[in-house]
């Protein structure tokens, strides 16, 4: 392992559909080496993996086809770090793979029209607000006791923590705000 | 629900218009004309539907104005569905357009499927809350109707054919016209914006990004899985399958197939495997053959 070149972390994107090269171009601008997942192989060897926005249907049916679920909760349950936004959210939750214990409420929001910017305070985060784009975006609607949360908004949680995983019900990645990935890749290689 | 006053939203902005697009790539929208067409399109994998009362073949078939669809049948597909539901205005038709956000549509298509209300203009897309997405032939085409406020590109292919040709051909326009830009110094830039017939800022944004400032699908052909995979590899970053669906022998089948192409265009053996026994495709028309009124491509400049 000496020999190897000091690489940065090899995160994994879910690339079944969705804005998963906008991650994968946040994450290299933090020194990450970035890789699409299709596959269950194409998990093996990673430090973190994020699952991008999209839409949870068409990512849940990709899932499905892939034999991508058990491979994805193991990776879960292995301790790596998982960030999961949006559509992201809606795929950890207790009604999909199960990851997270929460129960997310799809396009909570309403519909385009109602989507937006803001800036929110951000629990773990330092140096002000964080910019969040809500697009068409779900909440939480119920979570267990080892959730915790990390920001509200309308009276719901759009930003939690679970152990190794972070779910985000916005996009930081649209906003060029990368102190939520920062997150991730800190807890890389953490207990 | 109670909005919470103390975060201040910005709603419509650039950035929420332009990220539903981003949201979509990879994807597959398919046009749809009944709400049972939009719930099949749904478990088939669309990521988005397009709700129209006639698909492009069938608009190529019946002649007349084209024009958007009833309210009652946007409506009803909305209800059928949780994905995006997109609907389509008359180029130049603001007044359609205003109706499509006043039905809460996620994205208004300005197209050239349906018969052109403007001969001068298209929509002021700047004026409105609802996000637009636009077809182009070139370069020059989608930059000015970005300039307009559009938020999201499609090539535009010959709807309605079943023929791939026009939309490589459109494609392939784009791409290389975006390869030029980077080639050319600033001098060379203000010359070819304006031969480009594009906003200047654009054109700069373009030659400087390599790529168009926002996301661009392709559209107007793809009846095949392996349509699909030869767009995406051509640098499309998701697919509107418009009479290729429901205009083929079995719709749910090659819903799925398209799907699966898409997100594995990289990869022939996946294509392939898509590609296996989804009985016969739309019936077609080779658009050279074609008479130059019946192209629909031309409409918009």
């Amino acid at each position: 392992m000496g020999s190897e070149p000091k690489v940065g972390p090899r995160v994994g994107v879910l690339a079944l559909q969705g804005d998963f090269e906008a991650h994968a171009k946040l994450l290299e601008s933090l020194g990450a080496h970035p890789s699409e997942v299709r596959v269950p192989g194409d998990l093996e060897r990673l430090d973190a993996l994020v699952i991008p926005g999209g839409e949870s249907t068409v990512m849940t049916l990709g899932v499905e086809r892939e034999g991508l679920a058990e491979p994805l909760r193991a990776l879960a349950a292995r301790g790596t770090p998982v960030l999961g936004t949006c559509a992201g959210l809606i795929l950890l939750d207790r009604d999909h793979l199960g990851v997270l214990d929460v129960r997310a409420e799809r396009n909570a929001f309403g519909r385009q029209l109602k989507s937006f910017e803001a800036d929110l305070e951000l629990q773990g985060v330092e140096g002000g607000p964080v910019h969040a784009v809500f697009i068409r975006a779900p909440w939480v609607a119920e979570y267990g006791s080892e959730v915790e949360v990390l920001a509200r908004l309308d009276d719901h949680p759009v930003a939690v923590r679970q152990g190794n995983v972070i779910a985000v019900a916005f996009h930081p990645e649209l906003a060029g705000e990368r102190r939520v990935h920062r997150l991730l890749l800190a807890r890389n290689g953490r207990g | 629900m109670q909005e919470d006053p103390s975060v201040p939203r910005d709603e419509a902005t650039f950035t929420v218009k332009a990220g539903l697009a981003e949201m979509l790539k990879g994807g597959v929208i398919m046009d749809v004309v009944t709400p049972e067409q939009a719930r099949l399109a749904e478990d088939a994998g669309a990521a988005a539907v397009m709700a129209l009362e006639r698909v492009p073949a069938d608009i190529r078939r019946d002649g007349g104005v084209a024009r958007m669809s009833d309210p009652a049948m946007i409506r009803g597909i909305q209800e059928a569905v949780t994905i995006p539901v997109m609907a389509k205005a008359r180029i130049g038709h603001f007044a359609e357009a205003q109706v499509l956000e006043a039905l809460e549509v996620d994205y208004v298509d300005e197209s050239e499927v349906l018969t052109p209300a403007d001969e001068a203009n298209h929509i002021d897309k700047w004026a409105f809350k609802v996000p637009f997405v636009c077809g182009a032939t070139n370069l020059g085409e989608a930059l000015r109707r970005i300039g307009e406020g559009a938020a999201m590109i499609r090539s535009k292919g010959e709807a309605g054919t079943g023929d791939i040709v026009e939309a490589v051909r459109h494609l392939r326009m784009i791409r290389a016209e975006i390869r030029r830009l980077g080639t050319l110094d600033d001098g060379e830039l203000a010359t070819a914006g304006k031969e480009l017939g594009a906003p200047a800022h654009l054109v700069r944004q373009v030659a400087s990004e390599g790529r168009l400032p926002v996301v661009l699908f392709c559209a107007g052909g793809i009846a095949t899985p392996a349509d699909a995979a030869l767009v995406m590899q051509l640098g499309a970053e998701g697919v509107f399958v418009g009479s290729g669906i429901f205009k083929s022998e079995d719709p749910e089948r090659r819903a799925r197939a398209i799907v699966e192409a898409t997100t594995h265009f990289r990869d022939p053996a996946r294509v392939a495997a898509a590609s296996t026994g989804l009985g016969q495709p739309m019936l077609s028309l080779e658009t050279s053959k074609l008479e130059t009124e019946q192209l629909l491509a031309p409409r918009g400049w």
